[in-house]
């Protein structure tokens, strides 16, 4: 813990909020030990950290979701304590999560009036909604329902919703993972104005090139505790780095890609509506994936990601057994498992629940997709196989657990990840698929992970990564290409584009007309089919 | 640990017995050995508290297969019924021709009909998706009023004093005895091989660790490629081939006809075994036998405590109570924490 | 001919009134997100315990108020299990109506061949005489009419109150309920007490209005078809009352087939209500987007509380 150095502006002003000694401990973990915080009036104040570093419970503290095992919150110098969030919005406090909490089948207007007062939520909450959402700059149409927009616009309905009680605090939990670059920056401003009224921010991220260029101060945590507090303009991406994990920042180290295996995925003119009434259609995909590079899928959620994903694996089958071509097979009508027979990897985005069971152990879920390695005969289990499967996983890939026998959920996040890239991976695919391999895991993981991913590039397996992280794409990719609205654009180089080009196609320049003003700001406009009553 | 609560729930029991039995005014002790302790201590008696236990056993084995599954047949009394109905209906039409093969016949009839009153719930839950729960449910009433309606009219035993039954099975359609001077019959070996077989299938086979994955996460079965109709499937049909077997059992054994009601609820009491058993096939042997005391517990309190034998399903009904307060009692003291956190680990992204 | 025809009315919707009650009582509950299966042994319940009471003071209101009183206390064991020990609700629910099917077998014992004097249908002077309207709005139980009224209120409390649409927001998603401040699972509670009070005025009904006497199952699985019915009403009020109806007019047909002389075995229109649930219940669920956008999304999934 460091001593803080009371600045200029600080000795004569009284800080809005201020966190003293916080401690709270789960079973497992100490998520926060001892944290002191102090934010002022209309400062934008950076909290940062790796995941996994307590950021999120920290906040949680402060909005009172959660208690506090020690330590006092003292808001504008008086002591307080947060017993829920009614408490702490009656004081002045406001949270955008990073989990909305929104509900679906409810209008912008009446989720707003859920989290208002009941006085506050009377007559007059259309106008105030419209009003306080073009003064900031975040245009929404009350009696639009959730289900119908897009992350994007969501996040605003978060946004307006505790702008509408006049927060004098203001927390951020990992806002920009949503949007695209141009939607960003617009956001940022809609900060800025808000800082100049007086507003305090609590920036809740991991991005140091975002912390640096919008906020004044930061606290950075690692395992809990305060390792640094700093102002990220006179701090370099090394001196940050050095505070949030220890060390440097880790880069892959690329090879040449040796051999060209003869793996191949081709996706023609996949169209296919979705499952699911609030779920995006895809439309016309056209995809060609080769052994030996990383093709990189980038794109805010809600896109088609998962659909697009979903009719790849085999999760859900096509119509068209034609549209989607695996190693020269037709597979459109193929079910995962079979898939999988045919050399398909694929690293889902969900890990308890869907890439692991979460209360089987390592070595049962080394069966779940490997059983083909001759991990069963003639339908029963060979038990021995499957444990040395999994010790052979645990072993290559640095997954820090007991043994083939401890149970998936015991496992951290990263090394669950791990365990899960592993599996697939010795199982020697030639396409191997992996949809957000990093979300919710700590940099050290991170930086195997997709090491992991390149050397399989370099021993000439087809890669496809689908990521809402431009930097990780940016890093690993030989080719990225973009989803928006159940489009993909054609893929690009990624030596031969940027960021902003990127940006422009998430708003969806490439589909049809050249967009409105309003898309370049991260605004889709709204072609979905009609409201369901 | 998991053996605690079933331990705790059975304990329980007694301990309501004994303060139901002060509160009734009897002498706790004298009415304790009446229900739970006379009925067993003879030959005969043990004999009959096999011969209960076995369709318990089978229905609830079939059961706990789809259980793990997510599959949740809650008819298995109805496809009891029908695999009474379906080898009684053998029984009747061959009987007199003899054979050594009239037996098997029967038995495979009887699985049969189970699995196929099994195969509807199946069927309308993959094909429309309609709740098995409430599907298989309404089967039972609709098996119980078909059998009423055979023994009431086509199949009434025309020498019968116009009583709702069937005629009496020959003794070439009944399973034979395995214990002279009792009535407990070859039913029992099935059942226990039956158990043996589903344990193997269940723990040691690839489709059952496929079945356990599809009842425990539904998201990563559909990722690993298991069909989940193949589950529902699997889940309901061996549900109803061995309650099905249990009915024909019942038939051919100590009903030794088709009468109106061919079980004092077994198909039910078997779901409260399955639970009781945690799903387990040793558990659910154990089970079987406790709830085949409670029931022989309730007709000797009729006799010899002037109590109601309906004394039983109440007591049927606490032991699942019982069960699962104990059950999440402790899952709740131990794993609740543990658990939340991998829920908040693995809540979904914004869609 | 008119006046058979008002007859068929009169007992479609006293046939159709205990779905009504128990289907509303569930729809709340399950608005909530809470799938209660119970509701079975929560009428029989209610349906004993009122008999008896009604048996004993010879006060059959009393007795409706002692079943919906018994009822609400099963379905706060049900409550206590699922909610605050995180209970698996299909099993609890199954316990709940396997328990209640004992229990009210057991304690209705000595009351199986005892007459009371049941709740009579409204018979108001004057009006209830009147030729055609007489018999077809002012002569039924009153138990029609409380019921319908039930319908209503819950229509308007749940969509044009605030009360309401936190409720169906908590059933929508009660994390998101939870991290907004609302007492989830308090009001969750209160939603399946309504539900069992509900199921025990369904029975009590049963027992002490429709056919004043008790027998061992009386219900006869009608708990069960109030929860096909509720997913049928794809969980709106008023579809719900018109599902109930049906459903009494297609237990009418015994009747219906003696009076129109039919020799048809009685066992097998017998089989006609719970035939036409398993196909009603099929014809609603195959379209899955639409029970997808009308399910609360929460329904039958324990809420673990983050602490």
């Amino acid at each position: 813990m460091s001593a803080r150095q009371p600045r200029a502006e600080e000795r004569s002003g009284v800080a809005r909020l201020e966190l003293s000694g916080i401690t709270k401990r789960y079973p497992a973990v100490i998520a926060n030990d001892g944290i002191d915080l102090a934010v002022m009036p209309g400062e934008i104040h950076a909290v940062l950290g790796e995941n996994g570093a307590g950021k999120s419970t920290l906040m949680k503290v402060i909005y009172g979701v959660v208690k506090p095992d020690a330590g006092t919150i003292r808001w504008n110098s008086e002591p307080v304590e947060i017993a829920n969030p009614a408490r702490a919005r009656a004081l002045g406090i406001g949270m955008v999560f990073q989990h909305f909490s929104l509900f679906d089948t409810l209008t912008v207007a009446e989720n707003i009036a859920l989290a208002l007062e009941r006085r506050a939520a009377g007559r007059g909450l259309q106008a105030r909604i419209r009003e306080v959402s073009q003064r900031y700059g975040l245009p929404l149409d009350p009696r639009r329902r959730v289900h119908n927009m897009s992350v994007g616009e969501r996040q605003r309905v978060e946004i307006v919703r505790c702008l509408l009680q006049q927060p004098q605090l203001l927390i951020m939990d990992e806002p920009t993972s949503v949007l695209t670059p141009q939607a960003v920056q617009s956001l940022f401003d809609t900060l800025r104005q808000l800082a100049a009224e007086g507003c305090s921010i609590l920036y809740i991220s991991h991005k140091l090139d975002e912390i640096r260029a919008l906020c004044q101060r930061a606290t950075v945590l690692r395992g809990g505790r305060v390792t640094g507090e700093c102002e990220p303009r006179r701090e370099s991406a090394s001196s940050l780095a050095r505070m949030m994990i220890g060390g440097e920042l880790p880069h892959p180290r690329h090879g040449e890609a040796t051999t060209r295996g003869d793996g191949a995925l081709d996706v023609r003119g996949l169209s296919a509506p979705s499952d699911d009434p609030f779920g995006v259609s895809l439309k016309g995909i056209e995809l060609s994936l080769r052994g030996g590079e990383i093709v990189g899928i980038a794109g805010v959620s809600g896109n088609g990601q998962k659909e697009l994903l979903a009719a790849l694996s085999g999760e859900c089958t096509v119509a068209s057994a034609k549209a989607i071509v695996l190693n020269g097979e037709n597979v459109g009508r193929l079910d995962a498992g079979r898939r999988r027979a045919l050399g398909l990897a694929f690293v889902p985005e969900e890990r308890l629940g869907r890439g692991a069971v979460p209360e089987m152990s390592l070595a049962d879920n080394a069966l779940l997709t490997a059983h083909r390695q001759e991990l069963a005969r003639r339908g029963f289990i060979r038990f021995a196989a499957a444990h040395a499967y999994a010790r052979a996983i645990i072993r290559r890939f640095n997954v820090k657990a007991p043994g083939p026998d401890a149970s998936a959920r015991s496992l951290s996040g990263g090394n669950l990840q791990k365990y899960i890239v592993g599996r697939e991976i010795l199982q020697g695919p030639r396409v191997m698929i992996a949809a957000q391999p990093t979300w919710g895991v700590d940099v050290g993981a991170s930086a195997q992970i997709r090491q992991a991913l390149i050397d399989l590039r370099d021993a000439g397996v087809a890669v496809l990564v689908v990521s809402e992280e431009l930097d990780e794409l940016f890093e690993i990719c030989d080719r990225i290409c973009v989803m928006a609205r159940g489009r993909l654009s054609p893929a690009k180089p990624a030596r031969e584009t940027n960021a902003e080009e990127i940006g422009l196609l998430m708003a969806g320049s490439f589909i049809g007309a050249r967009p409105a003003p309003a898309e370049l700001e991260g605004e889709f406009v709204d072609t979905r089919p009609g409201e369901r009553p | 640990m998991a053996w605690l609560s079933p331990v705790i729930a059975a304990a329980a029991i007694f301990v309501v017995g004994f303060a139901l039995f002060s509160g009734l005014g009897k002498n706790p002790f004298a009415a304790f050995y009446v229900f739970f302790v006379k009925p067993v201590d003879n030959l005969y008696g043990a004999a009959e508290l096999l011969l209960k236990a076995s369709p318990l056993m089978l229905c609830a084995v079939g059961l706990a297969a789809g259980y793990r599954a997510n599959v949740w047949n809650i008819g298995a009394e109805g496809q009891l019924t029908l695999g009474a109905v379906c080898g009684g209906g053998v029984a009747l039409a061959l009987q007199d021709q003899g054979g050594a093969w009239l037996l098997p016949a029967m038995l495979a009839a009887g699985v049969a009909g189970g699995m196929a009153w099994a195969a509807i719930p199946a069927w309308l839950k993959t094909r429309f998706n309609a709740n098995e729960i409430l599907v298989s449910l309404m089967l039972v009433y609709v098996a119980k009023l078909a059998l009423s309606w055979l023994v009431h009219g086509p199949w009434r035993d025309p020498e019968g004093f116009n009583f709702p039954q069937s005629k009496m099975f020959a003794d070439v359609a009944l399973l034979p005895v395995l214990v002279p001077g009792t009535r407990l019959n070859a039913g029992f070996v099935f059942a226990l091989v039956v158990v043996g077989l589903l344990w193997i299938f269940t723990r040691r086979s690839l489709v059952g660790f496929q079945m356990r994955v599809a009842g425990l996460a539904p998201a990563a079965a559909a990722y690993a490629g298991i069909s989940a109709s193949r589950t529902v499937w699997l889940g309901m049909l061996i549900g109803g081939a061995t309650a099905g077997l249990a009915g024909v059992g019942e038939a051919a054994g100590p009903i030794g006809q088709l009468l109106p009601s061919m079980s004092p609820g077994y198909g039910f009491a078997a779901i409260i075994v399955a639970f009781v058993g945690r799903l387990q096939p040793l558990g659910i042997v154990l089970a079987s036998l406790l709830m085949s005391l409670l029931y022989l517990g309730g007709e000797a309190a009729q006799i010899g405590l002037a109590l109601p034998s309906a004394i039983t399903g109440l007591f049927q009904g606490l032991l699942l109570f019982f069960l699962l307060a104990a059950d999440v009692f402790i899952d709740f003291r131990l794993r609740l924490r543990p658990r939340s956190t991998a829920a908040r680990r693995s809540r979904r992204r914004p869609a | 001919m008119i006046d058979h025809l008002v007859t068929l009315i009169a007992l479609t919707l006293a046939a159709g009134t205990p779905l009504v009650l128990a289907g509303a009582g569930e729809l709340v509950a399950e608005r909530s997100g809470v799938l209660n299966l119970g509701v079975e042994g929560m009428m029989l319940v209610g349906a004993v315990i009122a008999f008896i009471v009604a048996a004993t003071t010879h006060s059959p209101w009393l007795g409706v108020a002692a079943g919906i009183l018994a009822a609400a206390g099963a379905a706060l064991v049900f409550a206590v299990l699922t909610l605050t020990l995180l209970a698996n609700q299909v099993a609890a629910g199954l316990a709940l109506s396997l328990f209640g099917v004992g229990l009210s077998a057991y304690v209705g014992l000595g009351y199986v061949s005892v007459v009371i004097e049941g709740i009579k249908p409204l018979a108001v002077p004057g009006l209830s005489d009147l030729p055609f309207f007489g018999k077809l709005l002012f002569a039924h139980s009153p138990f029609v009419y409380v019921s319908i009224a039930l319908i209503a209120l819950i229509q308007w409390l749940l969509f044009r109150t605030r009360a309401g649409l936190i409720l169906r927001a908590i059933g929508e998603s009660p994390d998101s309920a939870h991290a907004i401040g609302y007492p989830v699972i308090a009001i969750r509670y209160a939603a399946v007490l309504f539900g069992g009070a509900c199921a025990g005025l369904a029975g009590a009904y049963l027992a002490v209005a429709y056919t004043p006497l008790w027998t061992e199952g009386m219900t006869a699985g009608r708990g069960w078809i109030a929860l096909a019915l509720v997913v049928f009403a794809t969980w709106k009020p008023w579809r719900l009352l018109a599902g109930a109806y049906l459903f009494g007019a297609v237990t009418l047909a015994q009747f219906q087939a003696q009076a129109m002389g039919l020799a048809v075995s009685s066992q097998l229109l017998s089989m006609l209500p719970y035939l036409a649930t398993v196909v009603v219940l099929t014809l609603i669920s195959r379209d899955a987007a639409t029970i997808r956008l009308n399910a609360p999304a929460s329904l039958g999934k324990p809420y673990h509380p983050d602490v």
